[in-house]
C-alpha cells in the first residue's frame, strides 16, 4: 500500500433544483482515499452516495467544489478517468440474452481491450470469479449472485486502477454477498487495486480498510472502522426490560447515561462507565418494579455508532434536542 | 369489529401455536421448492424466517397465507387451514411484502382508508383505527402528504399500518427493511416489539442477519429444508461448523495471500481465510491447535502478529455455515 492519493474531493457538492426550491444532494464533501485501500461510503438511501459516484466518474457535472481520480479532474479529464477506472452502477443490468462470455467480449470491445490481450484476460477473469463453468450460460439466467459477479469482472476487464461499486450487493442474499465481499478482498490482496464502494448495509464497513458515513448529503465521519466505533462516546450496555417503555423512560433520566437506543425487545444504553453504572441502573429499575433479564456491557457496532453520529449531529441543528425534552419530562 | 369477526376470534384456538408448519412440501415440477418443513411459532413471538434467494422463503409464506397450495404436508395458521378456511383466516392475518404495497398517489390517511376498506371495518372502528396508525406511524401531521412524498422509513410504517388495520393476531413481514435507514430500522423493529407485546405473532423475513440477531427465534432454511432453527445466541453454540478466529498483523494483503497458499497445500484445514478491513478471518476446526502454526508460517514470511484470538461468530458466519 502506498501513500499515493487515489482518489479526492474538497468541498464537492451537488444542488439539483426542484419544484420547490434547491435540493442539496451533495454538501461539501471532502475526502482522500489512499491507492489500494477498500473505501465504504456508509449511509441510507437517499444520503447523496450515487450522486457522489457520479460526479467522481464525471457522469453529473459538480456544483461546486473539485475531485478527481489519480490526479485526473473529474469534469474535465472524463476519458482518462474512463480508461483507469471500472464501475458497476446500481441498478446495473447485464445484457440478458448474452452468454457470459459474449458479455465478456462485450465489453472488452466496448473498452478497446485487444483481441490478443482478451485471449488471457477473460479466462483470468472468470476463473476469478468462479464463473469458468458458466462461460455458455445466458446472462439472463444467472443467479444474482452470479450476475454480480459477471458484473464485476466486466468491469475489471480494461485492468482499471480503481473499481468504484454503487451498492453491488443490494438485493443479494447473505451467501452471496459474503462470497462478493471475499473477491473484493482478493483484488485488494493479489492486485492493489483501489476499491470505492457504496453500500446502506452497516456490517459491511467490517471489510473496508476506511470508511465514510454519510447522512443527507454531508459526511459525518471520515476514518477506519475501528477508529469511527471509537468516536462514539462512552461505553454500551444492553438490557431486557420486563416493561419495555417505562424502562427506556427511567434510563434517559439517569446519571451518567449518554444515550439510549431501543433493539427489538431489549434497550442499548451508552454510559460513561459500564462497571460504575450497572449496579446503579439495576437498583433504578428495582426501584420502579421493573424486572430484567440481566444487564451486560456489549461492543458498539458499526449501527449503534451511526445512529449515534447522526442524531448527535441532528441535535446539535435542531434545538431542543429529543434526550433533553425527555428528560424534562421524567 | 363486525359481528363475523367477533365469533370468528372466538373460533381461535389460544391453547394451541398461531402458526403450525407440518412436513409443508411444495413442488414445481421436479423442483421442490420447500421440502418437508415442520416448525411452529409460540404466540407473541418474533419469528425470523431466513434463507438465500430462492431457498423457499417467500413459497412458504405464500402457502400460509393460502395463495398457493402445497403439494403435501399442512399448515394452521390460528387453527385455521389456509387452504380450505382461506378467507375466514386471511381476515385474522397481515401481510407486508417487501414492496410496500401502497398506493402512491393516495395520501397517508387515503391509503389506511383503503385497505381498512377492503378489511371491511365499519365506520367507526375505521376513524379509531386511522388515528391509531398515523399516531403509531409517526404521521400526525403529515396525514394529507401523497405516499409517493414520503421518505422511505414513513412509508414502511404505513405500510405495516396498513397491514394491521384489522389487527391481525398473526403478521407476515417479507423483507420489510430493505433499503430503510438504520434509524427507521430501529423504530420499525420497537412496532414489532410493541405490537407482539399485544400477543400478537410475527413472521418475518430479511437480508439483513443484523435484524435476524433480534429475533426471539430463526429457522435457516436452504434449498427447500429447514437446516437448523433455535435462538440467535443458541445457534451460535450449537450450528457452528468450527470457530472464528481474528488475526491483526502488520501487512494483512501479504498475509491473506500466504495463509490462502497454506489452506491450499493443506498446511492448516482453513474452511475460510478473508479480509475483514484491516483484519483478516479465518474459520478452522480449532483455533486454539492452529494458533502457533499461523503466528509461524507468516512470521517466516516476516509478518508481525499483533494479535489472534478468537472471536465469537456472527449470526452471518452462523448461517453460511450452515446453508452452504
Amino acid at each position: 500500500m502506498t501513500d499515493e492519493i487515489a482518489l479526492s474531493m474538497e468541498g464537492l457538492s451537488k444542488r439539483f433544483r426542484t419544484s420547490g426550491g434547491w435540493n442539496i444532494a451533495v454538501d461539501h464533501l471532502s475526502l482522500q482515499v489512499r491507492r489500494g485501500e477498500t473505501y465504504g461510503l456508509i449511509g441510507p438511501d437517499g444520503a447523496g452516495k450515487t450522486t457522489t459516484i457520479r460526479l467522481l466518474l464525471g457522469l453529473l457535472s459538480r456544483t461546486e467544489g473539485k475531485s478527481s481520480i489519480l490526479g485526473f479532474d473529474s469534469m474535465n479529464d472524463v476519458y482518462e478517468i474512463r480508461e483507469r477506472v471500472g464501475y458497476i452502477a446500481q441498478q446495473f443490468v447485464l445484457p440478458a440474452d448474452l452468454t457470459v462470455m459474449e458479455n465478456m467480449s462485450f465489453f472488452a470491445n466496448i473498452q478497446g481491450v485487444t483481441r490478443e490481450e482478451q485471449k488471457n484476460h477473460i479466462p483470468e477473469l472468470l476463473a476469478f470469479a468462479g464463473l469458468t463453468d458458466f462461460t455458455d450460460r445466458l446472462a439472463g439466467q444467472l443467479s444474482g449472485g452470479m450476475k454480480k459477479k459477471l458484473a464485476l469482472a466486466c468491469s475489471l476487464i480494461h485492468e482499471p486502477q480503481v473499481v468504484m461499486l454503487d451498492e453491488p450487493t443490494l438485493g443479494v442474499d447473505p451467501v452471496s454477498r459474503r462470497e462478493f465481499w471475499n473477491l473484493l478482498g482478493n483484488l485488494r490482496a493479489e492486485h492493489g487495486l483501489t476499491i470505492f464502494v457504496c453500500t446502506p448495509y452497516m456490517d459491511e464497513a467490517e471489510r473496508c480498510t476506511q470508511i465514510g458515513l454519510i447522512y443527507e448529503g454531508k459526511l459525518i465521519a471520515s476514518d477506519t472502522p475501528n477508529q469511527i466505533k471509537h468516536l462514539v462516546a462512552g461505553e454500551l450496555l444492553e438490557l431486557t426490560p420486563s416493561r419495555f417503555v417505562p424502562a427506556q423512560e427511567l434510563m434517559t433520566g439517569l446519571e451518567g447515561v449518554l444515550e439510549v437506543q431501543t433493539y427489538g425487545e431489549k434497550l442499548h444504553v451508552f454510559v460513561d462507565q459500564a462497571n460504575r453504572r450497572m449496579a446503579q441502573i439495576e437498583a433504578a429499575l428495582k426501584a420502579e418494579g421493573i424486572t430484567d433479564e440481566g444487564i451486560r456491557p456489549i461492543e458498539v457496532r458499526m449501527e449503534e455508532a451511526f445512529i449515534s453520529l447522526i442524531r448527535r449531529q441532528t441535535n446539535t441543528e435542531m434545538k431542543p434536542a429529543p434526550e433533553i425534552a425527555l428528560k424534562g419530562r421524567v | 369489529m363486525n359481528q363475523l369477526n367477533h365469533i370468528d376470534n372466538q373460533n381461535i384456538n389460544s391453547a394451541q401455536p398461531p402458526i403450525i408448519v407440518e412436513g409443508l412440501t411444495k413442488s414445481f415440477g421436479d423442483f421442490m421448492a420447500v421440502d418437508h418443513v415442520s416448525f411452529s411459532v409460540k404466540a407473541g413471538d418474533v419469528f425470523g424466517w431466513l434463507g438465500p434467494n430462492g431457498a423457499g422463503k417467500t413459497t412458504t409464506i405464500r402457502m400460509l397465507l393460502g395463495l398457493i397450495k402445497p403439494t403435501s404436508g399442512s399448515a394452521s395458521v390460528l387453527g385455521f387451514d389456509p387452504v380450505t378456511q382461506t378467507k375466514t383466516m386471511q381476515a385474522h392475518v397481515g401481510y407486508m411484502s417487501q414492496q410496500f404495497t401502497l398506493y402512491n398517489e393516495l395520501t397517508a390517511r387515503e391509503n389506511i382508508q383503503f385497505y381498512g376498506r377492503v378489511y371491511g371495518l365499519e365506520r367507526d372502528e375505521l376513524a379509531k383505527r386511522q388515528a391509531e396508525i398515523l399516531q403509531m406511524a409517526g404521521l400526525v401531521g403529515r396525514e394529507n402528504v401523497l405516499t409517493s412524498q414520503l421518505s422511505g422509513g414513513w412509508k414502511q410504517r404505513l405500510a405495516l399500518g396498513c397491514a394491521i388495520v384489522h389487527r391481525p393476531q398473526v403478521v407476515f413481514l417479507d423483507e420489510p427493511t430493505a433499503g430503510v435507514d438504520p434509524i427507521s430500522r430501529r423504530d420499525f423493529w420497537g412496532l414489532i416489539y410493541a405490537m407482539t407485546k399485544k400477543g400478537v405473532t410475527v413472521l418475518v423475513t430479511t437480508h439483513y442477519m443484523d435484524e435476524a440477531e433480534l429475533c426471539q427465534r430463526v429457522g435457516f432454511i436452504s434449498g427447500g429444508r429447514l437446516v437448523a432453527m433455535d435462538s440467535p445466541s443458541q445457534l451460535k453454540r450449537t450450528h457452528m461448523r468450527g470457530q472464528v478466529l481474528e488475526i491483526n498483523v502488520t501487512d494483512p494483503e501479504k498475509a491473506v495471500r500466504i495463509l490462502k497458499s497454506a489452506q491450499q497445500s493443506h498446511k492448516i484445514p482453513l474452511d475460510e481465510v478473508a479480509l475483514y478491513g484491516a483484519q483478516i478471518h479465518a474459520v478452522l476446526p480449532d483455533a486454539e491447535e492452529y494458533k502457533e502454526s499461523i503466528r509461524n508460517i507468516l512470521l517466516q514470511k516476516n509478518i508481525q502478529v499483533n494479535t489472534l484470538e478468537r472471536i465469537e461468530p456472527t449470526l452471518e458466519d452462523v448461517f453460511i455455515s450452515s446453508v452452504t
